[in-house]
């Protein structure tokens, strides 16, 4: 297989790629991919930013000061939209695109052309979903979560925001083929499964997840369009359907969706750790059984997003014992990660700031993950700022500080130069601050009562807002000097080593940085 | 230099958030969930708290550990890393402990889930209906029934005029019941899927069109309790407060003779206004 390409390559000369904009328009090239798909996140990880903004501005006092109710839902539904499906998935695409085939010492991906077409559905989605915002009604403002009847009260949006969700449905479901595809066919001799790295342990895991879910989602959506224009009644308890059934197939599709946007993070951080630590990495096959019973258990835990719809008894309890579970190989994980940490000789460079910052602040986002599992208490803390809080800590500075982690730490092999570290320090110090600023205060909202979704809400509420909006703006601000860093490595710094970090191990980093375009032509040995 | 800065920074981090926190408890800020006026609130107080303590003290072995690492094994201070990557036994032990732990949560939730779900016997069945963007309540064996509406002035909302002290959480005829009795509520809704919650009373229920959840509750103590719609339910979500006025047994009898005096005045002139057409 990989003779048959390096001597393919040879035949048509291509070392070099061609020029000018055509080259990424019709790239085939894992690098290339992996670059267009982390730019994309970070423009959308801006956007879905200023939406943000927008909402805590709007919530730094109560009355309502900037926008009007309906334009507040349409913020939260895209912001939530933008960053699930535009920022941290795509992201993790990129990052899968640049590494896997380095990881595992293959040429590319194993389906190229394909790699190229799951990219450019996305600008596209997303040009069709942020347009929905000007159309007549605006766009969707039912929340991320698409509930009927509610969703079918928007305007001339709808049709269009449906359209979205599938491009992006069926652009990840190639993503995740491909990635499949790469792995198992693809690795260099002498790499076993039980040899690969974490990361891609991990990708693995999620790219089966992606291909079981994403089309039910697709099938969630496509009923609601079926409901609201051809006289259908799944949904609609008039005609003999359930509105709560949506909610069912939605979260069948939704909590393993979460653990999509962890779980290549996992893989991250465990590569991460023991190269600064400068020690292997702790209990490496339990890392990947904890892995995959997490994605078992994330099929059977859904319906702990809807313990107050009025399950039967039996059911609020088997969710509930289910959900609980999750926690001990999450556990396992963490625990892994310190030990490898203990007797380590440790540095603290960007990467492992971001990486440490990970551990604590995720394993706080899995204590309330834990609090809300509790089916009676969680009656008290569902649909408050308390699960606004649960999510944002596993999600910013858990999926994200991954990804900003995974970008210091790869940028200097991508790019052939060191970023500026100083830079980093600051933009990490600035984010960890602002991120707990941000959300630790939105726990003791949700506890003392607010509802989340609200424009508006009752004055005892007001401090703890007001201390959440500061927050929010120092760490959206903040995340300028990330991008301005970025942009300063590829454009030029200090020489990297082909080694970049002391501690590192694995294929990627035998490559010269920057690596040549195409690499592991002819397939290496691994031992 | 750079840990010394990094540790600078860190106890900066940690004073300005115990500082925050110090701030809150002075400026009486709500930081907890509140125990509520009924057994079960108290029950869903104690679980909250009881599950918080253990994270917490969890929180602090692990941390702990990290910490001690961070500060001990660290290049700069001369570690030389072992290279130890797997101990059968411990791994077995960090799985086994959790699960008992689990099991120490799961077993007082699970007895008062079970009592929440036990609804017979109450004395009194109020029917919730959410619309978009109000509450009807009907008491379906007193035969009355009534809207219950944001009463917070637009002003209020504009900031044309002075928030008052229930700002956004009082409504025009709030929902009044008996202390002391079971109470059986059942939530449904006229349009789109509400949520109907009351913090003091320990839990929410959503109100979902077509279908009719059941819930109770016994009130011990009387009182005007608040709450809001807690399920996203379109533009005017953030403005469809509950209020629970809670009053002894006597006050509530003398309301319910007052509200059905009134209903049976309107049924009069609607069907007066029916035999004029
Ligand atoms: C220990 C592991 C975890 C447990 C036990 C857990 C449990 C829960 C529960 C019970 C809820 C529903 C709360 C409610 O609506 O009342 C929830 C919500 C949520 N969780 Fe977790 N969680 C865990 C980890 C994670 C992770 C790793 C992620 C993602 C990276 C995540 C993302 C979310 C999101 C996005 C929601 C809210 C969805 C929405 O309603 O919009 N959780 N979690
Ligand atoms: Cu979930
Ligand atoms: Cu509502």
């Amino acid at each position: 297989m990989s003779t048959v390409s390096s001597s393919h390559d040879l035949e048509h000369g291509h070392a070099e790629p061609p020029r000018g904009l055509t080259r990424w328009l019709i790239t085939t090239n894992h690098k290339d991919i992996g670059t267009l798909y982390l730019l994309f996140s970070l423009t959308m990880f801006f956007i879905g930013g200023a939406m943000a903004l927008i909402i805590r501005a709007e919530l730094f006092q109560p009355g309502l000061q900037i926008v009007d109710p309906h334009f507040f839902n349409q913020m939260t539904t895209m912001h939530a939209l933008v960053m699930i499906f535009g920022a941290v998935m795509p992201a993790f695409v990129g990052l899968a695109n640049w590494l896997i085939p380095m990881m595992i010492g293959a040429p590319d991906m194993a389906l190229p052309r394909m790699n190229n077409w799951s990219f450019w559905i996305m600008p596209f989605a997303f040009t069709l979903l942020l347009s929905t915002l000007f159309m007549p009604g605006g766009g969707p403002a039912g929340g991320w979560t698409l509930y009927p009847p509610l969703v079918l009260q928007t305007g001339q949006a709808f049709p269009f925001v449906i359209l979205a969700i599938h491009m992006m449905g069926a652009s990840s479901i190639m993503g995740a083929i491909n990635i499949i595809a790469t792995i198992l066919n693809l690795r260099a001799p002498g790499m076993t499964l039980m040899k690969m790295p974490l990361f891609v342990w991990t990708w693995l895991i999620t790219a089966y997840l992606l291909i079981a879910v994403m089309p039910v989602l697709a099938g969630a959506v496509t009923m609601l369009l079926t409901d609201k224009f051809f006289g259908t009644s799944f949904f609609n308890a008039g005609g003999g359907g359930d509105p709560v059934m949506f909610q069912h197939i939605f979260w069948f599709f939704g909590h393993p969706e979460v653990y999509i946007m962890i779980l290549p993070a996992f893989g991250i951080i465990s590569m991460i750790i023991p190269t600064f630590a400068r020690k292997p990495l702790f209990g490496y096959a339990s890392m990947v059984y904890a892995t995959a019973s997490i994605a078992f258990l994330s099929f059977i835990v859904w319906a702990h997003h809807m313990f107050t719809v009025g399950m039967p008894l039996a059911g609020e309890l088997f969710f509930m014992y289910a959900t609980m579970l999750i926690a001990v190989p999450t556990g396992v994980k963490v625990f892994n990660w310190v030990s490898t940490m203990w007797r380590g000789a440790m540095t603290f460079e960007t990467p492992m700031l971001f990486a440490i910052a990970f551990v604590i602040l995720f394993t706080i986002g899995g204590f309330s993950g834990l609090m809300l599992a509790i089916a009676p208490a969680d009656f008290q803390y569902h649909d408050t700022y308390f699960v606004v809080a649960h999510f944002h800590y596993v999600l910013v500075p858990g999926a994200v500080f991954s990804i900003m982690a995974a970008a210091y730490y790869w940028l200097p092999k991508w790019t052939g130069h060191m970023y500026d570290e100083k830079l980093g320090k600051l933009h990490f110090w600035l984010s960890v601050i602002g991120v707990n600023v941000l959300f630790f205060p939105q726990h003791f909202l949700g506890l003392a009562g607010m509802p989340r979704r609200i424009p508006d809400y009752a004055l005892q509420f007001t401090e703890f807002n007001m201390i959440s909006t500061v927050g929010a703006f120092l760490f959206g601000f903040s995340q300028l000097l990330f991008a301005y860093n970025v942009i300063q490595t590829i454009r030029g710094g200090a020489k990297a080593t082909d080694q970049v970090w002391e501690g590192a191990h694995g294929l990627e980093w035998t490559l010269s940085s920057p690596p040549p375009y195409h690499t592991f032509t002819t397939a290496p040995e691994v031992k | 230099m750079a840990t010394n800065r990094i540790a600078r920074a860190g106890g900066m981090a940690l004073g300005g958030v115990l500082l925050a926190w110090g701030a809150a408890a002075r400026a009486d800020f709500a930081l907890n969930m509140t125990p509520g006026v009924t057994a079960i609130s108290r029950e869903v107080y104690d679980l909250h708290m009881l599950i918080f303590w253990i994270c917490v003290a969890i929180g602090c072995v692990v941390f702990g550990v990290m910490f001690w690492s961070i500060y001990h094994h660290r290049k700069s201070r001369g570690a030389v890393p072992a290279q130890f990557h797997e101990s059968t036994v411990v791994e077995i032990v960090w799985t086994v402990v959790p699960m008992l732990i689990l099991i120490s949560m799961a077993v007082p939730a699970t007895k008062t889930l079970v009592r929440m779900a036990d609804a017979s016997e109450a004395e009194l069945t109020i029917k919730v209906t959410g619309y978009q963007w109000r509450w009807r309540y009907d008491y379906l064996n007193e035969g009355i029934g009534f809207y219950s509406t944001l009463s917070t002035p637009q002003a209020q909302i504009n900031a044309a005029a002075a928030k008052d002290e229930h700002y956004l959480l009082a409504v025009d005829q709030p929902l009044v019941v008996p202390v002391g009795k079971k109470i059986r509520i059942l939530t449904t809704a006229a349009d789109v899927i509400h949520s109907w919650w009351v913090p003091a009373l320990g839990w929410k229920r959503d109100a979902i069109p077509g279908f009719i959840n059941e819930s109770w509750t016994l009130i011990e103590q009387p009182g005007v309790y608040r709450g809001q719609c807690a399920e996203l339910c379109g533009k005017d979500h953030g403005f469809m407060p509950v209020v629970v006025e809670a009053l002894p047994e006597a006050e509530y009898r003398q309301w319910l003779a007052k509200m059905r005096e009134k209903n049976g005045q309107k049924t009069a002139q609607t069907t007066s206004g029916v035999k004029t057409l």
